[in-house]
């Protein structure tokens, strides 16, 4: 064995640069969260002179009472909350069903299935095609336009896909024997052992339904109805937060600003990924490794 | 003999229907589980390429995809000679991406090279796990972060270039501003992430490599010139080609967040057009006929670029 040579002064200088640079790309990357965070638990005609950056400087819970006391934010919150879990339950299942079909060897037409599949990763009819097709098949104002045509991806199937060919071929020759068919041993056997790559898919889509806002853009006409996330990007994008004080019950005081709202409910919405986020963010990074490497 | 011959053939033609028959039933469960799937695909990404005709008809609600009349070019003559937007969103379209692939592109390969020099264990993670986080974040919300911080009265940003003694900058609303904005704010949501393709290729470097050139004395920097920039220059540049394949996606969910009337020259791309002038005012033939460009001429970059990177040698997308 060889012994690492001391540091010379250059690589003991870039060190401390390195590092300092890593602060400073992690404070690029918190501070303006951070500072969004303040900011909404300040009171809001205060806010309004600016000048908060650390600390809030006259702390207030208004923003959020208000937020919590709209009706419109918390059908939307609901909203969110009913399609994440539906949506993901529906889509991981659907998933992996389709995709244990597909990991099976000499699967008559195998071949044929991924590049039909591949294809429309990368051609499809377009907006305006997709949307007269959503029109016909009733899902305009419909629940069902956040779950059904989110409930299956190939790139999910991919990642899927390379986790059960992995998984050992006597297992299921056993599950044959004992009289088994591929349905339940596709729910008594597979599934089972496939958890992590659940739990990763899960995570991806279950983010992908928090955050979807153009399926309730486009396809959602009834207010009623719409996600957190379109219900922000209607009072962001279209900066008609003024009817959202408006449509704030009366009671609370006139320090609630359109802005102190617009930032309480940021934090709402974003506050439970960032929560879960440490917790889960190596299914992330693992799922993502298994798609860039395959896919 | 030739009536033998016959009689094999046959024989063989015979075998072979038997045995995709026995096939079948021998995997009549497996396609069973496999049919929902097909039929997902084919109705919710087949039957949109129907309705790609409307890029040739005049689409009227009344009478539906099938029943509109046939109008030939007219959409695409619109788009190409009488109409001067579609030259504008096309100019845009490729501004942007190519702005976004000059500093976007280079910015995580940067910063992995950088996580990959971090010699304290705990901290590379912790600084990993950070540099992700707002991958996670939804441009709406990203919208709402960066109008607040980028306020020109109140927003901490312009209260730093006001404390310096400049005029404050309107990022969101002044056009020279804009697109930089984006750049920006794209490898802000994206960098970390972006990050974790070449921090895989980066751990399936052989150590030995690294041992060797210690003990011909290459201090890091040479390491990093000699070994890990050549190990990584296959991956990057895939993922190059497949970014320049995918050149006319410029990113519809941030503009669409960001963009606002005193930008849309300078903002609007093939994407928010579209859903704009489509949706938005009811146009949609001419939109569909812009969709299919924008679908075809994307199709054949990703056939390039997949060309390119089998020429390569690597494994290609198909």
């Amino acid at each position: 064995m060889f012994r690492l040579k001391r540091k010379t002064k250059g690589e003991a200088f870039f060190d401390l640069f390195n590092n300092f640079g890593m602060l400073l790309v992690c404070f690029a990357t918190l501070y303006p969260i951070w500072y969004v965070l303040v900011n909404a638990f300040n009171e809001g005609q205060d806010g309004m002179r600016g000048g908060i950056y650390w600390w809030p400087r006259v702390f207030s819970l208004e923003s959020f009472e208000a937020v919590f006391q709209s009706s419109g934010i918390m059908t939307a919150m609901g909203i969110t909350v009913a399609k994440t879990v539906l949506g993901t339950l529906i889509h991981v299942f659907f998933t992996a069903m389709v995709a244990y079909a597909f990991s099976r060897k000499n699967l008559i037409g195998g071949k044929i299935y991924i590049f039909v599949g591949t294809v429309t990763l990368f051609f499809g009819g377009g907006l305006i095609p997709t949307y007269l097709l959503m029109r016909d098949l009733q899902l305009l104002d419909n629940f069902m336009v956040y779950i059904i045509p989110a409930m299956f991806s190939f790139f999910d199937l991919i990642i899927f896909m390379t986790f059960f060919r992995e998984i050992p071929d006597g297992l299921e020759e056993a599950a044959k024997i004992d009289g088994a068919n591929d349905w339940s041993i596709l729910l008594r056997v597979v599934l089972p052992v496939s958890m992590p790559v659940i739990a990763t898919i899960a995570l991806f889509h279950g983010v992908y339904q928090w955050n979807d806002y153009f399926a309730g853009v486009i396809y959602m006409n009834n207010m009623d109805m719409q996600p957190i996330q379109t219900y922000l990007y209607r009072v962001v994008a279209q900066s008609s937060s003024n009817q959202m004080v408006a449509a704030i019950p009366g009671g609370i005081g006139k320090t609630v600003t359109s802005q102190s709202i617009k930032l309480a409910t940021m934090v709402v919405t974003t506050l439970p990924i960032v929560l879960v986020y440490p917790f889960l963010q190596k299914y992330f990074v693992k799922g993502m490794m298994i798609g860039s490497i395959k896919g | 003999m030739e009536q033998a011959v016959h009689e094999k053939l046959r024989d063989s033609s015979k075998r072979s229907k038997h045995s995709v028959w026995r096939e079948y039933k021998k995997y009549r469960g497996l396609l069973l589980l496999l049919l929902p799937g097909i039929v997902f695909y084919s109705v919710f990404h087949y039957a949109p390429l129907y309705g790609i005709q409307l890029a040739f008809k005049e689409f009227r609600i009344m009478d539906g995809i099938a029943g509109s009349p046939w109008v030939g070019f007219k959409h695409f003559n619109t788009m190409f000679f009488v109409s001067n937007q579609f030259g504008t969103i096309l100019k845009n379209t490729l501004i942007i991406s190519f702005l976004h692939i000059v500093f976007g592109f280079p910015a995580p390969i940067v910063l992995a090279l950088l996580f990959n020099e971090i010699r304290l264990k705990v901290f590379k993670r912790v600084t990993q796990s950070i540099s992700y986080l707002p991958h996670f974040l939804s441009w709406i919300i990203l919208a709402g972060l960066l109008t607040t911080i980028l306020s020109p009265s109140t927003g901490i940003v312009n209260q730093l270039i006001a404390s310096l003694g400049f005029e404050p900058i309107y990022f969101l609303g002044d056009p020279n501003y804009f697109r930089f904005t984006l750049v920006v704010s794209g490898i802000w949501k994206e960098i970390g992430w972006g990050t974790i393709i070449y921090l895989a290729a980066l751990a399936s470097v052989d150590p030995h490599l690294y041992e060797a050139a210690v003990v011909d004395g290459a201090n890091r920097w040479r390491q990093t010139l000699s070994i890990t920039i050549p190990c990584l220059l296959p991956v990057i540049s895939i993922m190059l080609l497949l970014r320049i394949g995918g050149i006319l996606d410029a990113g519809f969910d941030q503009i669409l967040n960001l963009y606002n009337p005193a930008v849309l020259k300078v903002s609007d791309i093939l994407d928010t057009y579209v859903y704009r002038v489509g949706i938005g005012q009811f146009q949609y033939g001419l939109t569909t006929a812009v969709g299919l460009f924008k679908n075809v001429v994307g199709f054949m970059m990703i056939l390039f670029a997949n060309y390119a990177i089998k020429k390569m040698g690597q494994e290609g997308l198909f």
